[in-house]
C-alpha cells in the first residue's frame, strides 16, 4: 500500500537553502557548499522517504550545488590572466534577490492582516478560497512541516537505537492512525507531539502515525505549535471546525 | 444646482462615498461636478470629511488611489459575528510570494517569476489572476511572445495600498 502525500513544506529550492544557510548561521557571501549541499541533499531524501514528491525544481538546484561543490574542490589553474570567479557567485545573487522578495512578502503579510479587519462596503472577498485561518492565539508560533519533520527525526533515531529488528508484514493504516491521533488529543488539552509516539517501538507504526499527523494537519483538524523556536512542539484539536 | 456652496459639496461627497462600493476617485467626483468644481477644491473636501471621521466609528480609507468608507479594526469581531465568519482567508505564503515577484518587477513574464523564486508558478499565476489579484497586461516583444503581468486595483485594495508607488523600497526591507 502506498502512501502519496503532497507537502508545500517549503516555497522551493532557494526557500529550503536560505532556511539552511540561516539555520547554519553561516555567512551568505562566504557559504560553506559542502556543508549545504549536503543538508539539502539530506533533506531531500527525508522527503522522499516519506513519498513525498521532490519536485524537479529541487532536483535541479541539487545537481547545481552538487557542481558548485565540485568545482571548488578543483585546483584553479595558477597562471590564468583574469582572477578566477567564486563558483558561488551566481548562486549567491539569487539567494540574495529571492530573499528580497521573501521580506516584501512578510510585509505583505503584516498588510494583508491588518486590512482583514476592515471591513468596507462591496469589499472583494474573492480571496476566499485561498483560505489559511489566522492564528488566533498570542504567544504561540505556527510550525512548518519542516519543523514536524524534525521533530519526527528524533524519534525516529531515538526508536532506531534500541528497537529489536523484526521482520513482520504489517500494513498500518493510516485511517486507522487518524483514529489513534484524534482520540489521544482528546476534547481539549491536546499534548506534545512526542507523547503521540510513546509506547511505540515500530517504525511503520511510527511512520504512519507520523503520516496521520500531516494528514489531519492538511485537513485543518488539528494544529500545532510551540512557544519559542526549537520549542516542544504541541499539537492539539483545531478550535473551529469547518 | 448651479450654485454649490462647499458645506453641500461636502455633503454630496460624502454621500457618494456612502454610495459607492469601490474607492472613489477625485477624478470621479469632478466628473461628477462636471466642472463647477476643480479637483482641489474636492480633495480638500474630502480632507475634511476625513478628519470628521477621526471622531467617528467608520474610517475615510485612503486606498487604491481613491477614497472609501470602511469599519475600523475595533469592531472586526462584531462584524464577523454579523457576517457569520471565523476569520477572513488570507492568502497562502506560495500566493504573496508570487504577488511580491509581480507588484515589484511588473510587468514581467512568467519565466522570469520562475527564476526567481526557483519554481514552477504556472498554477500560482492561474489562482492570482482567478482572483484578479494580477492581470495580463500585454505580451513581451521577444521570441514567444510570452504574456507579462501586473497587479490589479482588487491587489492594492486587498493590502490597502493607495498606489504602487506606495510599496515599500525592496531593498529597505532587507535587515543589514
Amino acid at each position: 500500500m502506498a502512501y502519496k502525500v503532497q507537502l508545500d513544506i517549503f516555497e522551493g529550492p532557494l526557500d529550503l537553502l536560505l532556511h539552511l544557510v540561516r539555520e547554519n548561521q553561516v555567512n551568505i557571501y562566504d557559504i560553506p557548499i559542502a556543508l549545504i549541499t549536503e543538508q539539502y541533499l539530506h533533506y531531500l531524501d527525508l522527503m522522499e522517504s516519506f513519498n513525498l514528491d521532490v519536485a524537479g525544481d529541487y532536483l535541479v538546484m541539487a545537481a547545481t550545488l552538487t557542481y558548485i561543490k565540485s568545482k571548488m574542490l578543483l585546483p584553479s589553474p595558477p597562471d590564468e590572466g583574469e582572477e578566477e570567479e567564486d563558483p558561488r557567485r551566481e548562486l549567491v545573487d539569487r539567494l540574495l534577490e529571492y530573499q528580497e522578495y521573501r521580506e516584501a512578502m512578510e510585509t505583505f503579510r503584516e498588510r494583508e492582516r491588518d486590512q482583514m479587519g476592515v471591513f468596507s462596503r462591496g469589499a472583494p472577498d474573492e480571496v476566499h478560497k485561498m483560505m489559511e485561518e489566522e492564528p488566533e492565539e498570542e504567544g504561540l508560533e505556527e510550525v512548518s512541516a519542516f519543523d514536524l519533520l524534525k521533530a519526527f527525526e528524533k524519534i525516529l533515531a531515538e526508536i532506531g537505537a534500541t528497537a529489536p529488528h523484526v521482520v513482520q508484514v504489517d500494513e498500518m493504516a493510516t485511517a486507522e492512525r487518524l483514529t489513534y491521533v484524534l482520540d489521544r488529543l482528546g476534547k481539549a488539552e491536546g499534548t506534545t507531539f512526542s507523547a503521540l509516539f510513546e509506547g511505540m517501538a515500530q517504525r511503520i507504526e511510527i511512520v504512519a502515525t507520523f503520516l496521520a499527523i500531516l494528514e489531519l494537519v492538511r485537513r485543518k483538524l488539528v494544529q500545532v505549535s510551540q512557544a519559542k523556536p526549537q520549542g516542544t512542539l504541541y499539537i492539539r484539536r483545531s478550535l473551529e471546525n469547518e | 444646482m448651479n450654485e454649490l456652496g462647499r458645506q453641500s459639496l461636502k455633503e454630496v461627497v460624502e454621500t457618494l462615498l456612502f454610495v459607492s462600493d469601490v474607492p472613489v476617485r477625485v477624478k470621479e467626483l469632478v466628473d461628477v461636478f462636471a466642472g463647477m468644481v476643480e479637483a482641489k477644491t474636492v480633495e480638500e473636501v474630502l480632507a475634511e470629511i476625513t478628519g470628521e471621521y477621526e471622531r467617528r466609528p467608520l474610517q475615510v480609507q485612503k486606498v487604491a488611489e481613491g477614497y472609501r468608507l470602511a469599519s475600523r479594526p475595533e469592531y472586526a469581531s462584531w462584524v464577523k459575528r454579523y457576517l457569520k465568519r471565523a476569520s477572513r482567508a488570507t492568502l497562502s505564503p506560495s500566493a504573496l510570494e508570487s504577488l511580491a515577484v509581480v507588484a515589484y518587477r511588473q510587468p514581467v513574464t512568467r519565466a522570469e517569476m520562475e527564476e526567481i523564486r526557483g519554481v514552477d508558478c504556472t498554477a500560482v499565476l492561474r489562482t492570482l489572476l482567478d482572483r484578479r489579484l494580477i492581470r495580463v497586461v500585454g505580451r513581451r516583444q521577444v521570441l514567444g511572445r510570452p504574456m507579462v503581468y501586473g497587479t490589479t486595483r482588487i491587489f492594492l485594495e486587498h493590502f490597502g495600498f493607495n498606489s504602487l508607488v506606495d510599496l515599500p523600497k525592496l531593498k529597505e526591507l532587507v535587515p543589514p
